[in-house]
């Protein structure tokens, strides 16, 4: 990601000299302040990366015909990446053949398909509702203190526990069903199950952004509103043209980090349909095809991680440059207004 | 003063909008009664929406393991047991164990990833300096590689250096899970801070930190306790790394949870999960209860503003 | 400028990786070398969660025997692909204290293939004759027995005694009883059919009792482009499509179709013998002195089950093999099983226990029991087993649906089972 480089603003219009010796004194301690990070995110997430990347141009074991064990795969090239992209499957006498359905990599694209359908609606009602949550509870009204605590519970539940309180609840004689006299297959039928998915996400990771957003809310001063509110502008107006620009470097992190995490979704599809739902893989997401694959090969799975990981980068990186080019512009154009 | 960020509409008032001020007042009254409503019933919206398929959880938590399919809406069949079930070491179950784990990781792995991540953050936000895009990006790369593929190589680094089942292999993982958001949120608030006045303090006499800790912090108080209960819960929820890593000893309650068993094979324990699901939930509620005040007091009570 | 970024980001990745990747190649790449075979010491027992509180005894029993040859029990999560993915990471990682380890049956070939199993021969070999045939082939792969059966589990056809005097012993039998059902307001039949293991498990039931396989005997060539495979599968869809699988069915594990028979609206239901005490004894039961129990229905006669269970395997890398060995003889014993079935409800794989009259007094499903895993067939005995069971859940659950016609399922199942033990 690029942005903060272009952040970095032209600062104080001070004589060459100084501003280079001033850069090079604050990049010395920029380097230790964020040097614990750096080490640390090197080895828990940056040492698996490069193993997994290494590890994806391996084929995986195969089975020696003789012995009937496993032996090394060797070296695969780009193989597994054209298995994945170009469903490409070795055929038993050693042809290239384009992958059967059932197989996991005939699902790629469908999963890629239902990766982005989840993360585009979950985030925006995530949003939208999330947004909605920040502006009641940043008001003052009597029991503020039980909504903030209310909204934390969905959250605050382990992923596991509530993906298996919905998979209970949207079971076809579950509460659901039960309670709206409806019986809709919830965990199977193609939309109901894929909507059934969002709800759930809905309602766990909404107090995320909430809280999120809500904290960006703290940082207006209540004479912005005063003043608008004497201006007679209409809520609507107000929120348009003051909550929301002045909220949007917190929305934007916000709405970034729930992006990432919706693209890698797993646990509530895995646990409410196990990926099945419509003809069969209506659910299943990029992170499912990844476990499925680890589970019968690492090597490959390396190789769908690598692309998932590369797919989230660009996705991350549009993101980043269309709409979040002032995520943090704002305040520089303050400070050096302060300057 | 620049505490009012660049755009925003603050318009002198004239002598003719004062008068129609006076005018508009009972309106403004009557419109504040019909707003307070439409909070409270936003609000009441909001808890139910929240707490529904919560309550849902605590009735099955209460429920007979007999009818834990019965969809009365109200409690029937009202037992403890799930709850000594839950917490049976007889059973193999470690579930006390595991909450004072999950604790402990968590108060670690936010005290932790606060601590570094202010470090990088104050950097981010405040020092002019190369590469400052190719940091953001690493930091923010760490938080795309999907989650699962991590697990073979860190188990096979953490069983190599004899870390297997201790905390800091439960630990370390967690805060990198975390840090990345946590470097972001508090880049993106301590921007937000009027860092004039930290100039005055240094002005006074401070060095950076000083003026850094004593005035810029206090400041930023909502946005860091934010960020503690966005790192202390994703802790809290961290399974998968956990699942591979933990031992007995240290397992925290997500994996405690998940090794619950029915009494029969096949038998999903459902009563049993939903009731430690609620005893989980409950600590944090607490937390969130206490520390609530803190999530919104700074910068508009702090005196900062205008 | 910008490629000089990007290059920079890879060399720094890159750098962090190689000072870090010294650490990870692993030591001795020791494969059961032959003192190990007759060396003694303690030892740890894996497994996954000890649902009744079996296993502790036992250990507890054995080390008052055998106090220099202490076991120590390791205990894994309640779920199935938990357990896979940790014994597979310690067997990776060369773990030495996992010597003696519980798999599902299903993985038993896919750990023998992959070379983490001690083969059961020689100096290491057991005594088989007693135990009940299905159990020890699921343990055999490529003719070598890998693992001892510990556990077994079959199929059995639960149906309302008060409604249906005799239990259908074919399909076609079962199909035209339904009618009672229509005219009890009830559904009929069902299994398990959500998109997961449980699928895989019904669909070979029904190809295999339709007299059809999914693989053949070298353990990866699918042998699904039979007649006999297509009329199972088609059993399957037509019922579905008929009604006779409720809609429902489709969304049902074990415990949904366990609550929907247990609430009395199910007239047969294909489920594990675990449902046989909880369907007595469940407070919210109304089927409690109402149903019996009888082996699944096939083409002319029982049906093929799908067999479950667990086989008790040492890994090649424990360090006191004989120990192991002994200890794996000693869960094997009539004895432990006998403890296991009556505490822990656990079938036993030793065949006398079934027609021990104490026991079936106990478990009265015995009987019917033994003659559901005598005719089973083991799942696919194949190191590729997971994509296996993916290629037959996602092309049998479109046929089901009616998505996918039967024809095109099995050649697409057929076509991605080959492709998947080409090693894709």
């Amino acid at each position: 990601m690029t942005t903060a480089t272009d952040i970095v603003p032209p600062t104080t219009p001070a004589p060459r000299a100084s501003k280079s010796r001033k850069r090079n004194r604050e990049t010395r301690s920029a380097l230790w302040l964020i040097l614990p990070t750096i080490v640390l995110l090197a080895i828990v997430i940056g040492y698996p990366i490069v193993t997994a990347i290494i590890q994806s141009f391996q084929k995986d074991p195969g089975l020696d015909a003789a012995t009937g064990l496993f032996v090394t795969g060797g070296f695969a090239g780009v193989a597994n990446y054209a298995h994945w992209l170009f469903q490409q499957c070795m055929s038993s006498t050693g042809q290239t053949i384009a992958c059967p359905p059932g197989n996991l990599g005939a699902g790629f694209w469908n999963a890629a398909g239902v990766t982005f359908f989840f993360t585009v609606v979950t985030v925006i009602l995530e949003t939208v509702i999330g947004t909605w949550f920040a502006i009641i509870m940043n008001r003052t009204f009597r029991g503020r203190g039980l909504v903030r605590a209310a909204i934390l519970v969905p959250w605050a539940i382990p992923t596991a526990v509530t993906a298996k309180l919905w998979y209970f609840i949207f079971a076809f004689a579950g509460i659901a069903n039960a309670l709206f006299h409806t019986s809709i297959l919830w965990t199977s039928d193609e939309w109901a199950s894929r909507f059934a998915i969002i709800i759930a996400d809905t309602w766990k990771t909404t107090p995320f952004m909430a809280l999120l957003i809500l904290a960006g809310l703290q940082l207006i001063p209540e004479e912005v509103y005063e003043a608008a509110r004497m201006d007679g502008a209409s809520t609507f107006r107000t929120f348009t043209t003051i909550t929301l620009p002045l909220v949007k470097p917190a929305l934007m992190v916000a709405i970034l980090f729930r992006i990432l995490d919706a693209l890698r979704m797993y646990d509530l599809p895995a646990i409410l349909t196990g990926g099945g739902g419509g003809n069969g893989n209506a659910t299943t997401t990029l992170s499912i095809l990844v476990i499925k694959q680890v589970r019968s090969g690492y090597n490959s799975a390396s190789a769908l991680s690598t692309i998932t990981f590369i797919i989230i980068f660009l996705v991350a990186f549009i993101f980043v440059r269309v709409l979040g080019t002032n995520v943090v512009r704002t305040q520089e154009a303050q400070q050096k207004g302060a300057k | 003063m620049s505490a009012v960020p660049a755009g925003s509409t603050t318009i002198p008032l004239s002598n003719a909008q004062s008068k129609s001020i006076a005018k508009t007042k009972v309106a403004v009254r009557r419109k504040s009664t019909a707003k307070r409503w439409r909070t409270t019933i936003s609000a009441l919206v909001i808890v139910v929406w929240c707490l529904l398929p919560f309550y849902w959880m605590i009735i099955t938590a209460f429920r007979d393991v007999g009818y834990t399919y019965d969809t009365a809406f109200w409690p029937t069949h009202v037992t403890f047991d799930n709850f000594t079930t839950a917490f049976s070491t007889k059973l193999g179950n470690h579930l006390g164990q595991a909450l004072l784990n999950s604790l402990f990781i968590g108060v670690c792995v936010t005290a932790i990833a606060l601590l570094i991540g202010t470090f990088a953050a104050y950097a981010l936000a405040r020092l002019d300096f190369r590469a400052k895009g190719i940091v953001l990006g690493l930091i923010l790369g760490a938080s795309m590689f999907p989650g699962v593929a991590l697990i073979t190589p860190l188990f096979q680094l953490f069983t190599n250096i004899g870390w297997f089942g201790t905390y800091q292999a439960l630990i370390l993982p967690s805060i990198s899970f975390v840090l990345p958001l946590t470097v972001y949120t508090l880049t993106s608030f301590f921007r937000e801070m009027p860092w004039d006045l930290e100039e005055a303090a240094r002005i006074d006499g401070c060095t950076q930190a000083q003026a850094f800790r004593k005035v810029i912090l206090p400041l930023a108080t909502p946005a860091v306790f934010t960020t503690a209960i966005l790192a202390f819960i994703s802790s809290w929820n961290e399974y998968l790394i956990s699942s591979q890593l933990s031992s007995d000893a240290t397992q925290p309650v997500t994996v405690a949870i998940a090794s619950f068993a029915g009494s029969q094979p096949h038998q999903e324990p459902y009563t049993t999960v939903m009731a430690a699901g609620t005893i989980v939930t409950i600590p944090l509620v607490i937390l969130v209860l206490i520390f609530q005040r803190r999530i919104v007091a700074g910068l508009t009570a702090g005196g900062v503003k205008g | 400028m910008r490629a000089q970024r990007v290059s920079l980001v890879i060399a720094s990745i890159a750098a962090a990786g190689l000072v870090l990747t010294g650490c990870s190649s692993s030591g001795s790449g020791g494969t059961g070398s032959d003192n190990a075979l007759t060396s003694r010491g303690p030892i740890t027992y894996v497994q996954g969660k000890d649902n009744s509180n079996v296993v502790r005894p036992t250990i507890d029993r054995w080390n008052k025997l055998h106090p220099k040859e202490k076991v120590t029990f390791k205990e894994q999560s309640d779920q199935a692909d938990q357990q896979h993915d940790d014994l597979v990471q310690n067997f990776q990682a060369k773990n030495k204290n996992y010597d003696v380890v519980d798999v599902d049956v299903v993985w038993t070939a896919e750990f023998a293939a992959k070379g983490w199993l001690q083969p059961l021969t020689g100096k290491m070999a057991i005594d088989t004759s007693g135990l009940l045939k299905p159990t020890v082939a699921s343990a055999t792969y490529n003719g070598k027995l890998y693992a001892a059966p510990q556990t077994s589990d079959g199929g059995m056809l639960y149906y309302r005694s008060d409604l249906v005097k005799t239990p259908p012993t074919t399909w076609d039998e079962m199909m035209s009883d339904c009618s009672i059902a229509k005219k009890a307001g009830i559904d009929c039949y069902a299994g398990q059919y959500a998109k997961y293991e449980g699928l895989t498990v019904n669909v070979a039931e029904a190809i295999n009792s339709a007299g059809g396989t999914i693989v053949g005997s070298d353990g990866k060539t699918p042998t699904l482009d039979t007649p006999e495979a297509a009329k199972g599968l088609q059993n399957l869809v037509d019922a579905y499509k008929n009604g006779n699988i409720p809609k429902a069915a489709i969304t049902y594990q074990e415990e949904q179709g366990r609550m929907s028979f247990e609430a009395g609206k199910l007239l047969f239901l294909r489920n594990w013998p675990y449902v046989y005490s909880l369907a007595k004894t469940d407070g919210s039961s109304k089927v409690k002195t109402t149903f019996g129990i009888a082996p699944l229905p096939g083409a002319t006669g029982i049906g093929a089950s799908s067999l479950g269970g667990h086989n008790a395997a040492i890994s090649v890398y424990s360090a006191h093999k004989a120990t192991a060995h002994d200890f794996v003889e000693f869960l094997e014993s009539a004895e432990t099983q006998k403890f296991f079935a009556t505490q822990g409800s656990l079938a036993p794989v030793v065949a006398s226990l079934y027609t021990d009259a104490a026991l079936d007094a106990k478990l009265p499903y015995l009987p019917v029991l033994l003659k559901s895993i005598s005719s089973a067939v083991p799942r696919p005995v194949t190191p590729f087993y997971p994509a296996v069971s993916t290629a037959v859940q996602d092309n049998a659950y479109a046929a089901i649906k009616g998505d996918k016609s039967v024809a095109k399922a099995l050649s697409d199942m057929q076509a991605a089972i080959s492709a998947a033990s080409s090693g894709n």
